[in-house]
């Protein structure tokens, strides 16, 4: 066996024809993770899938839901003289109320790009007259790289390196999208890796309490199509009762990664949230621990009064609750595209618009020029 | 002591590294174009020191210019530096329009502090390069900046090349149907450089794919009447390429994504970086637009060049959505392939 | 979300106060943290985000998925 074996095109050809043999009626299947996002439209798996059935995306990309007030205090903190600001890629080009952060970059910030939180705790190992700030956004899965960088700064009394912290959980945002009466969502792809670590336990509740199959899911388009032939089994053979089915189970445990946790559980504690184009989710969010409050970047650094401002045109908020896909966003195509976006999911590879932006914009019927939605 | 020596005071170590005296143009800039620059490529033009180079010009010839700045980091990278960077990337842009490379020009602006063992060793590569193209440096410059504003070294060049054919290569050039070939593996130059930034080792060494394109495009425009045009996709990889030739000639490129050639290691880097491979920059990789009855040709020549061993089609040229380029998935799905949006960014999403 | 991508470990390094180990991605070596997988040894793959493994990859389960997908119906 390969691990590239996921990725057959001789074994995506058969589940979709189980899902096309299978599934009797249209459905819409809601997806919340940015990665799968981005793997459906790269791989055209919505292309091989019943034209009745309608996949749409909902808060999976925390560059996206990371509110605007975080991106505005995380240029100015990077802005401040003597820090040197870590960042993933992703964050980059995430419009905040005036400008991003490779602006501040260009203007003189020492911005610099990681690819684990690990490097800014090395970096600030190397440089202790600095202020060395990471920026830690992400889901769950990110939440246990950030925790290890943190307690090692303490354990080092690294007093040079703080955390301006922006994780967000997914099962609220989950409640919040359901517990609208008009979602309009049949079945669920719940995210393969958050579930990694954190297990699905808490989707069980989800799926009895609003009736929604949930299939945990992974990236490769096997696991994609695996996930979603699981739903379509549950809304066509069992219409009345719905259950979570883990289709990730190579991978992810239904306890999740215990040890992960028990360090998140140490650093972080959950806070409410503020999701940018949804609102303040309670308990949706992580804040460091008392504990470890001295490593928090936000008390640290001075705060700048500002006024947080958002394009007032921009439909972010709809599309993140999948009540429209970026194609049916006026703006979409015209005045918002990614070399100049309106919101964040533009901006990310693993925003939902940006995503459609890449790999579907302008193709058959689904053309961005036409008026009004598709 | 002589009083020549007071009028430019030379630190002890000076002969170590670049001092801001080397740019200024005096004695010791002197000293450096005839011990580092005129030692590592001499040509008699440099050797006469004038302002500018005399060339003969044959009356039926054409002349090709261009012009590129090289600013890449590390200065020295699995598979070249700058110095043998520069020199194929001018090459190249002469190559690709058609033009037999004859000369090519060198400004240097170093950093004070550079180690002048260093630039000995780039100036080595410049002439090594420029040897092995048949080509000669035949002007050049070096500026001096302070230290803290030049990250070292860049060069800029100005390549000059002999155009014999009336072939106007040129996307106008281009039909429906025409095929679209490359010359081997994409993205090794961008994956060897990045990985050294994101701290990923390659076993086996990644090298760069940096090389000389010359000798196989003046085979094709020898050999080839039905070749429409060719590119050196650099920076923006084979995706930004293809958009502007898309865009240029108002057709539809089409390819088929499992015929495009890319080392194993090279996909599992950018998906280790969440990369696309097709934006990462080559150095020594060929696009061509052939016409459909030259397609067997072309790939023989292509082929017999140790550069060209694994030169395949990738796509075709078509009507059906203007100016765009499309992929088709190994699953049979399309896919729009956009034009890169800017810098290359590692993402973790 | 959450790009992490399966490495198999070729070696493990305990002499720091972290668990590391170089994990290959097909020809790509990365050092990775294997603090979150105790349980991982030397020729497993490893799931890896952000510099971190976050699972180890059952090949056993991995095999049944594949095999089941294989009896699927062919037309």
């Amino acid at each position: 066996m390969q691990v590239s074996d996921f990725g057959n095109p001789n074994h995506v050809a058969a589940l979709v024809r189980q899902i096309r043999s299978k599934a009797t009626r249209p459905w819409t299947i809601m997806e919340v993770c940015g990665g799968q996002t981005h793997a459906i439209l790269r791989y055209g798996i919505d292309q091989l899938l019943p034209e009745s059935m309608r996949i749409v995306h909902g808060p999976g990309c925390p560059v996206c839901v990371t509110p605007i007030d975080s991106i505005d205090r995380a240029i100015q903190i990077a802005s401040e003289p003597g820090v040197i600001f870590c960042t993933f890629g992703d964050m980059l080009r995430v419009p905040g109320s005036r400008g991003d952060l490779m602006q501040a970059k260009s203007c003189g910030a020492d911005v610099r790009i990681i690819q684990s939180p690990m490097e800014a705790y090395r970096i600030a190992l190397a440089e202790p007259a600095r202020q060395v700030v990471l920026f830690a956004i992400g889901f769950e899965t990110t939440a246990p790289a950030t925790a290890m960088a943190i307690r090692m700064a303490k354990e080092n009394r690294l007093e040079c390196f703080s955390a301006l912290v922006c994780h967000v959980l997914v099962p609220p945002a989950l409640e919040a999208i359901f517990s609208d009466s008009e979602h309009g969502i049949d079945g669920l792809l719940a995210a393969g890796h958050v579930c990694t670590i954190a297990g699905y336990r808490a989707y069980d509740a989800l799926a009895e309490r609003f009736g929604i199959p949930i299939a945990i899911t992974g990236f490769e388009p096997v696991d994609l199509l695996r996930g979603m032939l699981s739903i379509v089994e549950q809304l066509e053979d069992q219409p009345s009762t719905h259950r979570v089915e883990n289709v990730y189970e190579h991978i992810a445990e239904l306890d999740g990664n215990p040890h992960a946790r028990r360090i998140v559980d140490e650093v972080f504690c959950v806070c409410d949230q503020s999701w940018r184009g949804i609102g303040t989710l309670p308990q949706s969010g992580l804040k460091l621990s008392l504990d470890y409050a001295a490593f928090d970047a936000d008390t640290r650094f001075e705060r700048v009064a500002h006024e947080p401002h958002e394009p007032s045109i921009c439909r972010a908020a709809d599309v993140l609750r999948g009540k429209i896909r970026p194609i049916e966003c006026p703006a979409f195509g015209n005045l918002c595209t990614p070399s100049s976006p309106l919101g964040a999911p533009m901006v990310s590879n693993e925003g939902a618009c940006a995503a459609y932006y890449l790999y579907q914009a302008l193709w058959s019927d689904k053309n961005p020029t036409s008026e009004g939605p598709a | 002591m002589t009083l020549g020596d007071w009028s430019c005071p030379v630190s002890k170590t000076s002969a170590e590294t670049i001092t801001m005296s080397h740019g200024a143009g005096g004695r010791l800039s002197a000293k450096l174009f005839e011990e580092v620059f005129a030692k590592h490529y001499p040509s008699p033009e440099l050797s006469a020191r004038s302002d500018s180079a005399v060339l003969d010009w044959n009356a039926d010839d054409r002349l090709a210019v261009s012009t590129d700045a090289f600013v890449v980091q590390p200065l020295r990278f699995p598979g070249g530096d700058i110095g043998s960077l520069c020199v194929y990337g001018t090459v190249n842009d002469l190559a690709v329009q058609g033009a037999e490379p004859v000369a090519l020009t060198t400004a240097w602006i170093l950093e004070e502090g550079f180690p002048m063992a260093e630039l000995h060793e780039l100036a080595r590569s410049v002439g090594r390069a420029a040897q092995e193209c048949s080509i000669r440096v035949v002007a050049g410059d070096t500026k001096v900046v302070e230290r803290g504003r030049g990250h070292g070294c860049y060069i800029a060049t100005s390549g000059i090349g002999r155009v014999r054919t009336s072939m106007e290569l040129g996307p106008s050039r281009i039909r429906p149907g025409d095929c679209i070939l490359i010359s081997g593996p994409i993205g090794d130059h961008g994956m060897a450089i990045m990985s050294q930034r994101a701290g990923l080792v390659f076993e086996p060494l990644l090298q760069s794919d940096c090389a000389p394109l010359h000798r196989m495009t003046m085979e094709l425009i020898e050999k080839v009447p039905g070749l429409r045009m060719m590119r050196d996709p650099t920076r923006g990889g084979i995706a930004a390429s293809l958009n502007e030739l898309a865009s240029a000639s108002g057709l539809c490129f089409q390819i088929d994504e499992s015929c495009v050639p890319i080392r194993p290691q090279v996909a599992a880097a950018c998906d280790l970086l969440g990369l696309d491979p097709w934006t990462v920059a080559n150095e020594g990789k060929l696009l061509a637009i052939i016409a459909p009855e030259s397609l067997e040709s072309a790939l023989e020549i292509l082929r017999g060049h140790p550069l060209g061993a694994q030169a395949c089609q990738i796509g075709r040229v078509s009507q059906e959505h203007p100016a765009t380029v499309i992929a088709r998935t190994i699953y049979g799905t399309l896919r729009i392939v956009s034009m890169p949006a800017g810098e290359l960014l590692p993402r973790i999403c | 979300m959450c790009l992490a991508i399966p490495g198999q470990i070729l070696s493990i390094d305990t002499s720091s106060s972290l668990r590391m180990g170089r994990a290959d991605f097909g020809g790509v070596i990365q050092e990775i943290c294997l603090e979150y997988t105790p349980e991982i040894a030397v020729g497993d793959y490893a799931i890896v985000h952000v510099g971190f493994a976050i699972a180890k990859l059952d090949l056993d389960r991995a095999k049944e998925i594949l095999a089941t997908i294989e009896q699927l119906p062919a037309e």
